[in-house]
């Protein structure tokens, strides 16, 4: 944790994914510190903008900085990033422990401190207790709740979170939100979470961006930005479209 | 009902098979116990029991161990310029003739071979290809490709995400081999093990040929000799019970481990993955890949290097040859359609059966008779029932004559288990997407068949079709034992002029058969490849 804290910016990042396919720009800044909320419709961009800044693409042009540090050809595993995915995050034939315990030491080589260190993430997360279960012995939330273990100590300034908790339901999902505001709390990692729920973003995102086709349309304050009220054209009509067909 | 059409190649599959134990019933005359009994004390026996096992176990070893690099090598690249054509390359060993490799072998490793030259320049002695040294390279020539597909399928099937998280999480390659690609790797390899075993168990043209006399002999090779060389019926049909025997219980290794006869043969491509792996890695990885790809790609072009040598023109103008070339593409193109014909009513039938259970849960019985019918020909391998045959027919008749009869038929049944790996997946979810939708317009019948099922099986029907004629273009064992004159197909014309030392000749004709196996592959691979794509879009 001696690492300082500085804001993640996007600066004209343009990628494809082929040749022929539609160039995608991202433009935009995530304050330090703060939960932001990626949101727009299906195919926006919002799981590829998350993908660059995690490295598992590369973008055509532009620079991601972290800070004053450029990270655009970092390697994967040296980027200042944890990341947590809708599902298999999770190596499904190791156990709860040393899921968690990758994130310590990706050689599984642990000292008697390292295995405290697991062991009071789980319990931070409510699964102590859990650590020698198999991932198939646990329910989709508990499952959830073991990456973030594992993202408490892999001590990483930035959290980037792809739809993880959307196929949970209603209550679970706001439980697992409430669980990430009090880490957050507790940590202030710089959190970038995609989510197609207004309601999540508005739980406990302070800052929300919104892309639409593959671009940054609009970024601000999120009680503002997706209020009924007073939010934006394209945002209204996003809005409005998903609370109609809602699932 | 279809499933009473389904009985048909049920029937068939289980009379060809009855095959091989006919003379057990034709031997039930007085004397003939005694005469067994004899043969239990004969060394010759047991020593090709011993052999059979001894060089299956080798070989599956050696295919495993060459296999596991040459897959983690492709894993780690994932996709780069020339993989696809490498991963089809690994197909062709499968649907290779095996006397055309076998002739390929010896002309790389062989006395004279490039290869053992080589060796030779540099000092190294080299053992000779005759024994089991020979069988063990064309036993990993054929398997080491069929593991390396079968256990990039299992990587095939691994969540995207773990490729992120152990680049994320900053694992070195052997915690990812350990953690991540393992734990995928040894149950494919298990399968691949027990199948890779089952297959050089019933491996006879690779051992006629490269087996070097009464050491280096297999169960299968015995039967054979003990019927074309001694006429000793007594020790063939006990060679068969042991070799029934033996295939029997290889094949319940085979499905206690999860395996299956024709895996392999569809693969689903690697994700891309556009990491950058360290450069050390990359060289060694492409390394691994290099040799692999040189050892599978060497014999082929030793058969068009030494075939284009041969007097090709000259062949073409003897008689032998043509007879032999229209007499494997009649039978070979009678057995393919008799076994799609077969394979088609079987899978339809199995799908209507695996339909009415669908709510009630577990397959029922019929559904799991038919299911195994198919693998009957796998415990009793082609020769064995060729064997069978011959002694029966022999008593009663003329027995060449019934050659042609009998390649079609045992080509046929040996082809199904195959045919079936391709077409019972679409017959299957041809009923699961539709058969509620056909019961409920009224859609049955013939109108079924053209409208519905027809349009969703062709292109797998045609890539089973000619994988099985590739397969039986290629087939040495029935036609080893039923051949003469009068009835030669060109694997046996190959064979025969390789006993009698015309080599040139015998690389000209194993260049004939390779193209004419290996286009029908190529159709067959894109024919499936096509297919593949239709399902992802559908």
């Amino acid at each position: 944790m001696t690492e300082q804290r500085v804001a993640m910016t996007c600066e004209d990042v343009r990628f494809r994914y082929r040749g022929d396919a539609p160039e995608m720009r991202f433009d935009c800044a995530f304050p330090t510190g703060a939960v932001t909320a990626l949101i727009g419709p299906s195919g926006s961009g919002k799981s590829t903008l998350i993908n660059l800044i995690a490295g598992f693409e590369t973008p055509d042009e532009g620079a991601i900085r972290f800070g004053d540090r450029d990270i655009t050809q970092e390697p994967v595993s040296e980027r200042p990033v944890s990341m947590v995915f809708q599902e298999n995050n999770l190596f499904s034939h190791l156990s709860v422990f040393d899921n968690v315990a990758l994130g310590v030491s990706p050689s599984l080589r642990l000292t008697g401190e390292d295995r405290g260190r697991v062991e009071v993430a789980l319990a931070g997360v409510g699964l102590s207790g859990y650590g020698g279960r198999l991932p198939a012995q646990l329910s989709g939330g508990e499952r959830q709740r073991v990456a973030l273990a594992r993202v408490i100590v892999r001590q990483k300034p930035v959290l980037l979170l792809d739809e993880a908790f959307a196929s949970l339901g209603p209550a679970l999902r706001a439980d697992m939100l409430d669980l990430l505001a009090s880490i957050h709390d507790e940590r202030h990692m710089t959190t970038v979470m995609v989510t197609h729920f207004p309601e999540d973003a508005r739980r406990i995102a302070a800052h929300t961006v919104f892309l639409a086709d593959g671009a940054v349309v609009l970024e601000g304050d999120t009680a503002s930005l997706l209020d009924s009220e007073t939010a934006p054209a394209p945002v209204r009509a996003y809005l409005g479209e998903k609370e109609e067909v809602s699932d | 009902m279809a499933g009473g059409l389904a009985l048909v190649p049920a029937a068939f599959l289980a009379l060809v098979a009855a095959g091989a134990f006919l003379p057990l019933a034709v031997l039930a005359l007085p004397d003939a116990g005694a005469e067994i009994g004899d043969a239990l004390g004969d060394p010759v026996i047991w020593r090709a029991l011993r052999f059979t096992l001894l060089q299956a176990a080798l070989s599956t070893a050696l295919s495993l161990a060459f296999a596991v690099p040459v897959a983690t090598a492709f894993y780690e690249l994932r996709r780069f310029p020339g993989s696809g054509a490498l991963l089809r390359l690994f197909v062709l060993p499968l649907a290779l003739p095996q006397i055309v490799a076998v002739l390929a072998i010896v002309g790389l490793y062989g006395e004279q071979g490039m290869f053992s030259r080589l060796a030779e320049s540099a000092g190294l002695g080299f053992p000779s290809i005759y024994g089991l040294t020979g069988i063990l390279i064309a036993h990993v020539f054929f398997n080491m490709p069929l593991a390396v597909r079968v256990v990039l399928g299992a990587l095939g099937s691994m969540p995207a995400e773990y490729d992120r998280l152990a680049h994320q999480l900053g694992m070195d390659f052997v915690s990812r081999f350990r953690f991540v690609v393992w734990p995928f790797m040894r149950p494919a390899l298990m399968s691949a093990a027990s199948l890779i075993f089952m297959l050089c168990v019933t491996s006879f043209t690779v051992v006629l040929t490269l087996g070097g006399g009464p050491r280096a002999t297999t169960l299968e090779v015995a039967i054979y000799q003990a019927l074309t060389f001694d006429f000793d019926i007594a020790r063939a049909v006990l060679l068969a019970v042991i070799q029934v025997a033996v295939t029997a219980l290889a094949f319940i290794l085979l499905t206690r481990a999860g395996g299956e006869v024709s895996a392999g043969l569809t693969l689903g491509g690697l994700r891309s993955f556009p990491m950058r792996r360290s450069l050390p890695l990359r060289v060694a990885s492409f390394a691994v890949i290099l040799i692999g790809a040189l050892f599978v790609l060497a014999p082929f072009l030793v058969i068009i290097w030494r075939g284009v040598a041969a007097d090709l023109p000259g062949l073409a103008g003897q008689a032998s040859v043509r007879a032999a070339v229209t007499t494997s593409l009649v039978l070979a193109a009678l057995a393919s359609l008799l076994a799609v014909t077969m394979s088609l009513m079987l899978a339809t039938g199995i799908a209507k059966a695996a339909a009415a259970r669908r709510f009630s849960g577990a397959p029922g019985k019929s559904e799991r008779l038919l299911g195994q019918t198919s693998s009957l020909i796998l415990v009793v391998p082609p020769v064995v029932i060729a064997a069978g045959w011959f002694i029966v027919i022999r008593r009663f008749g003329d027995v060449y004559a019934a050659a042609p009869l009998m390649v079609v038929i045992v080509n046929a049944a040996m082809a199904i288990p195959f045919a079936m790996r391709l077409l019972l997946p679409a017959a299957m979810s041809a009923s699961e997407r539709y058969d509620r939708l056909c019961r409920q317009l009224g859609l049955a019948g013939f109108a079924r068949l053209r409208l519905v099922t027809w349009p969703l099986l062709r292109r797998v029907m045609w890539l089973a079709l000619a994988f099985s004629l590739a397969l039986s273009l290629g087939d040495l064992g029935v036609i080893a034992i039923f051949g003469s004159q009068d009835v030669q197909t060109l694997p046996y014309l190959i064979l025969q002029r390789m006993g009698s030392y015309r080599t040139q000749d015998a690389a000209g004709l194993a260049l004939i058969l390779c193209v004419m196996t290996m286009v029908l592959m190529t159709i067959a691979d894109r024919g499936g490849r096509l297919s593949d794509k239709n399902r992802e879009n559908g």
